[in-house]
């Protein structure tokens, strides 16, 4: 599997590949790119329909209210092309409508602790460039799984709970290395809007 | 994949393996054993029987684990059978309340014993 580009050389955006739609950074560069309305419109719906996807999928490991994360993908893209803030933003606008669309309020309050703390950490994790997409993903779905055991932890007032540990520290490392690869392959082939 | 992916990748799952480890090493102590609780069929929690809860199951069972044994305590149900069923302590021993489609198990620990069946 070949090495992803990770670092975002400047230069790189002045030769426009071609694609005709000039693309201006966010002056003061650093942390990601201009807000695109419609670009972030499009990433939502396709956070929502992951969540709905995620419905879809049994994946029970004996907590009410844990899920998947296969919405990460999309956090990832979002983090890797248009920085940590925007990403979190977009994080936090999925859980709510996904919330109130799939789940109930104690949906939402797992959801918002595992992605919240799983965005964290992997903006953190990104920005000590010492992770390529496929490390900054595990961090993504280990995290988001920490921080759902630890609202059920409070939700239920049961430290039993942390019996699941095990459990989801590995199925948060392998949804998060195959999101890594999925995230990997898809920015191959995404154009940079 | 960068070296800190491998570092992270082996920490997680060495983690886990530790916390299993511990685990398993309670169980075989006989000292960790829990009382899960499943309602229809989905796991509603677990609980761990060497520490005194309250537990209200989704509002209509009252579980109390205490002394290291759960007792249903009290219940909406009609029949009531789950409340008259004797305190659950040993490995298998369920308390089960049909109306309420709520389970609760006792899994890990000591094996239930003979005398179990006598009574
Ligand atoms: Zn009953």
């Amino acid at each position: 599997m070949g090495e992803v580009q990770e670092r975002r050389p400047e230069p790189e955006e002045g030769q426009g590949q071609g694609r005709g739609r000039g693309q201006e950074e966010a002056p003061g560069g650093g942390n990601g790119g201009r807000f695109h309305p419609a670009y972030f419109g499009m990433y939502l719906a396709l956070a929502l329909i992951l969540s709905y996807v995620e419905t879809l999928i049994p994946f029970y490991v004996g907590i009410p209210g844990v899920k998947l994360g296969l919405t990460n993908l999309v956090i990832v893209l979002m983090l890797y092309d248009r920085g940590a803030s925007q990403a979190l933003v977009l994080s936090c606008a999925r859980v709510l409508l996904a919330g109130f669309l799939f789940g109930n309020l104690s949906s939402i309050l797992y959801s918002m602790a595992g992605g919240v703390l799983s965005l964290l950490c992997m903006a953190g994790a990104r920005r000590t460039g010492k992770f390529s997409v496929y490390g900054v993903s595990m961090v993504g779905g280990v995290t988001h799984n920490i921080g759902q055991i630890l609202v059920a932890m409070a939700v239920v007032e049961s430290v039993g709970i942390a019996f699941y540990l095990p459990v989801l520290l590995v199925s948060g490392v392998v949804t998060g290395a195959l999101i890594g690869v999925a995230a990997a392959e898809v920015r191959k082939r995404l154009p940079r809007a | 994949m960068k070296k800190g992916d491998w570092i992270w990748l082996a920490a997680v799952l060495g983690a886990a393996a530790v916390l299993f480890a511990i685990y398993m090493a309670y169980q075989g102590r006989g000292s960790a054993a829990v009382a899960v609780v499943t309602v229809d069929g989905e796991e509603f929690g677990v609980y761990p029987l060497d520490q005194d809860a309250q537990i209200w199951i989704n509002g209509t069972n009252e579980l109390v684990i205490r002394g290291h044994e759960a007792d249903m305590v009290s219940a909406d149900c009609p029949d009531q059978v789950c409340v008259n069923q004797k305190p659950a302590s040993r490995n298998g021993e369920t308390i089960v309340c049909l109306p309420n489609k709520v389970v609760v198990e006792i899994r890990g620990g000591q094996e239930a014993e003979v005398d179990q069946v006598a009574n």
